[in-house]
């Protein structure tokens, strides 16, 4: 069980795809939907982009949680994209878990570029589930 | 070292009240590389974009970041800016630090944190951007329109008429749509045929217009400059070069079936053309209904054709073709009523929707234009016409307005007081909208010249009495109960999305909004385009619409199509997929996950020593490449990487956010 310091502010690195997640997240932005400062959005063009060794480099330098999200299985901007984000982070979670990094640390959310409100309830929700967790210390460097 | 320019924008108070620009540019000139910090009120005005230009020469920067809105807004801008000083636009990056940072929190404090955080990330991905190249890539100058209403039939001709050739599918016998089906048009009460049906001879007429009607699009592929269609031409059972559109055979047929262009109040034989005035005006056999198809005898219509056009052998056919630009123009389903059982529809023959009362009112319809009840074909006295069945309805229906039930309403009230004098229409209303030109001063007619009598109520139930029916409402002003006996009832139905709209969404890379109407590309400034370069939105695919706001929007999208088709090249994505041969195992994981067929074997020559060796390669068309990147996480040595989002870059930007 980690140790919580005082006003722990979790640091969420999350990767969003261009065509859906990214416009989500503009569209939050358009329509002032407020959610905390802790995440930081690292733009792909497709989730099938994101490398399964950026998330854990992402622990490894010491993210607190990871986000990847894309458009919805069928949406995908590049046909058929996000089938393989599907598959591929299906697979890294349960490597994850095995680590014992918590299931709410790694998280894949399919937003569309329509969805600003569920872009920001998903940061909201990340956001108190980790800090309900306290830090990464599983995979973090020894820096 | 990169000599690095850090631009801030303050898009006036948009950033500059939420982050603290002072302090942001403080850090970022301590940020690795960084060798030149400024700020502009308005980064995108040409004094901002001067600005940078002048401070890329004096300071020889040769990697830019902006920080500003969101790089959907103005990467292209920038990138131009930066081209315009002599440098590759690839090596500009934009740092989101309106719409994910300024705009999204309110703490002054946390917020310029953030900002700094995300012009560190920006400058960390910059740092290791490479020049990209475009290369040039040949058109294909012509224009595939999908539907052919009154939407793509305008966009069909704008296009043609500027010089480019296209092909205009439409999947029923005939042109024509939903314009077709109607009697007049709101707020000049033209008549609908009248206007239309020589739009439909242009498009048979036309040089450049090349009709493919009975015809679906089964699969889309490559993207825009350079779309292949496939086209299934779906088997008619009439040879189109024999027929002459005589029209014996239809008349002899022994199969009667609801005709779908009467709205199920009419029949219309098994080899059948829509309409009198269909175009092409040649019929088709509807297999589930013909006889013969059904039970092997009859071949009624082979016997008694005079230019043994019939071909009962005939299949679906498959067409490849290529295209430049594809305009989507399927227009819209009305509502299903199935949800709606307290207005006694399809329990009562006098209850109707309002494009079976069209129908009613239309010349060519079933009654021959006299409006009569369907139960006992005598004219009606009193006719209520409910408004938004269907629509505004969050409960059980659709929760957007239908947008043009009001207007046709007013339209149906003034028919009805013409066509039968004396008739007295009630309507039903939960607001009147009547946005548009002249549109106000329709309704107003409406009630004023023809007596139309309009309560405001949501009616809660119609039922018969006698040979009657009776509807009971509220009437929202006054409060009282109202119960009104009338002869015929008159549902204004919703607007939908076609059935098979996400369908063919899927089919052409474009997205739909929570009702399965396709999406623009931004709703005031990019109105006609998708996110898919290439693709075109008319009509009410897109959303409802009447008719002038339709031709108005499928010229607009001609008007994109032509001035992509004018164009002599384009130039092509550069961020596209590139392998690395030294490290190319040659497994070909990359083939497999590719969705555009851009990955292909290839065999080298290496020399080991003094033999030459054959390796087998991956090798990527970059015309073919969209650059999605999924080949780079499935190539297991690690060989190919994504041009503008290399791994060298993405991991950077991880460790920028994890300092």
């Amino acid at each position: 069980m980690s140790v919580k310091p005082e006003g722990f502010e979790p640091l969420i690195v999350a990767f969003c795809c261009n065509w859906c997640s990214y416009a989500g997240a503009d569209l939050a932005g358009t329509s002032r939907m407020a959610y905390p400062t802790n995440v930081r959005i690292i733009r792909v063009p497709c989730s099938s982009r994101v490398n399964p060794s950026f998330i854990i480099r992402a622990f490894q330098r010491g993210a607190d949680a990871v986000l990847v999200a894309g458009c919805h299985p069928g949406d995908c901007h590049y046909h058929s994209g996000n089938f393989f984000t599907r598959r591929r982070f299906t697979v890294l979670k349960q490597m994850l878990e095995y680590m014992g990094i918590e299931p709410e640390r790694f998280q894949v959310r399919w937003i569309s570029g329509s969805e600003g409100a569920k872009f920001a309830s998903v940061m909201n929700n990340i956001t108190a589930e980790v800090k309900s967790l306290g830090p990464n210390r599983k995979l973090r460097d020894a820096r | 070292m990169k000599r690095i320019g850090v631009f801030l924008c303050w898009c006036g108070s948009n950033i500059a009240a939420t982050v603290d620009i002072e302090e942001t540019m403080a850090a970022a000139r301590k940020m690795p590389g960084v060798v030149y910090v400024d700020h502009n009120k308005y980064t995108c005005s040409e004094i901002g974009q001067a600005m940078i230009r002048e401070a890329i020469a004096a300071h020889r920067l040769d990697r830019v970041v902006i920080g500003s809105c969101s790089p959907r807004m103005h990467e292209n801008t920038f990138r131009k800016t930066v081209e315009a000083a002599g440098l590759n636009p690839f090596y500009l990056e934009i740092a989101n630090i309106r719409e994910q940072c300024s705009w999204v929190h309110k703490d002054k404090l946390t917020a310029t944190e953030k900002a700094i955080s995300l012009i560190r990330t920006a400058v960390a991905k910059a740092a290791r951007s490479e020049p990209l190249f475009s290369t040039e890539m040949s058109i294909e100058r012509r224009a595939l329109v999908i539907g052919g209403g009154i939407a793509g039939i305008q966009a069909a001709l704008d296009i043609a008429d500027a010089g480019f050739e296209v092909d205009l599918v439409e999947k029923e016998p005939s042109i024509g749509g939903r314009m077709a089906q109607l009697d007049k048009t709101f707020p000049t009460l033209d008549c609908s045929a009248c206007i239309l049906t020589p739009k439909m001879v242009d498009v048979a007429q036309h040089g450049n217009i090349n009709l493919i009607t009975y015809s679906e699009v089964e699969k889309v592929e490559g993207f825009v400059g350079n779309f292949t269609v496939t086209i299934r031409n779906r088997a008619r059972s009439v040879d189109m070069e024999k027929c002459t559109g005589c029209g014996d055979c239809y008349a002899k047929c022994p199969s009667k079936v609801d005709s779908e262009f009467e709205m199920g109040l009419a029949k219309r034989r098994a080899i059948y053309t829509p309409f009198p005035q269909a175009v092409p005006n040649k019929p088709a056999i509807d297999r589930a209904n013909c006889r013969y198809f059904t039970s092997g005898k009859c071949k009624v219509c082979q016997k008694v054709c005079p230019a043994g056009a019939i071909d009962y052998e005939q299949q679906d056919q498959l067409v490849e073709k290529k295209y430049g630009a594809i305009v989507v123009a399927t227009g819209f389903d009305t509502h299903k009523l199935d949800n709606y059982g307290e207005y006694a529809y399809g329990k009562h023959p006098d209850v109707i929707t309002s494009l079976e009362f069209e129908r009613l009112v239309n010349a060519s319809g079933p009654t021959g234009g006299k409006i009569l009840r369907p139960s006992n074909g005598q004219p009606p006295k009193n006719v209520a016409f409910i408004q938004c069945v269907g629509s505004r309805d969050k409960a059980k229906g659709n929760p957007y307005c239908a947008k043009i039930c009001c207007m046709y309403t007013a339209k149906h009230a003034i028919l009805l007081s013409e066509k039968v004098p004396g008739a007295n229409a009630f309507v039903f209303y939960i607001d009147v909208r009547t946005p548009g030109k002249d549109y106000e001063e329709f309704y107003n007619r409406a009630y004023e010249e023809c007596g139309a009598t309009y309560i405001r109520g949501n009616v809660s139930k119609v039922f018969p009495d006698g040979d009657k029916l009776v509807v009971r409402s509220v009437d929202a002003l006054s409060g009282a109960l109202v119960e009104l006996v009338v002869d015929m009832v008159v549902l204004a139905t919703s607007v939908d999305a076609r059935a098979d709209a996400r369908e063919l969404a899927q089919k052409l890379s474009i997205t739909t909004n929570a009702y399965n109407f396709f999406n623009e590309a931004h709703p005031k400034l990019r109105p006609v385009e998708t996110q898919t370069a290439g693709v075109f939105l008319a009509g009410a695919c897109q959303g409802p619409k009447d008719i002038p706001d339709t031709v108005a929007q499928a010229s607009a999208a001609a008007v994109k199509v032509v001035s992509l088709l004018n164009k002599e090249s384009l130039l092509s994505n550069p961020t596209v997929a590139e392998v690395d041969i030294k490290l190319c195992s040659g497994d070909m994981s990359c083939l497999a996950v590719c969705p555009y067929g851009a990955i292909a074997e290839k065999f080298i020559e290496e020399r080991h020593g003094r033999e030459i060796r054959k390796r087998r390669v991956a090798e990527v068309n970059t015309a073919l490449c969209q650059g999605c990147g999924a080949c780079t996480v499935a190539c297991r040595p690690g060989a190919i990487n994504l041009k503008g989002f290399t791994n060298e870059q993405i991991l950077a930007e991880v460790d920028a956010i994890c300092l």
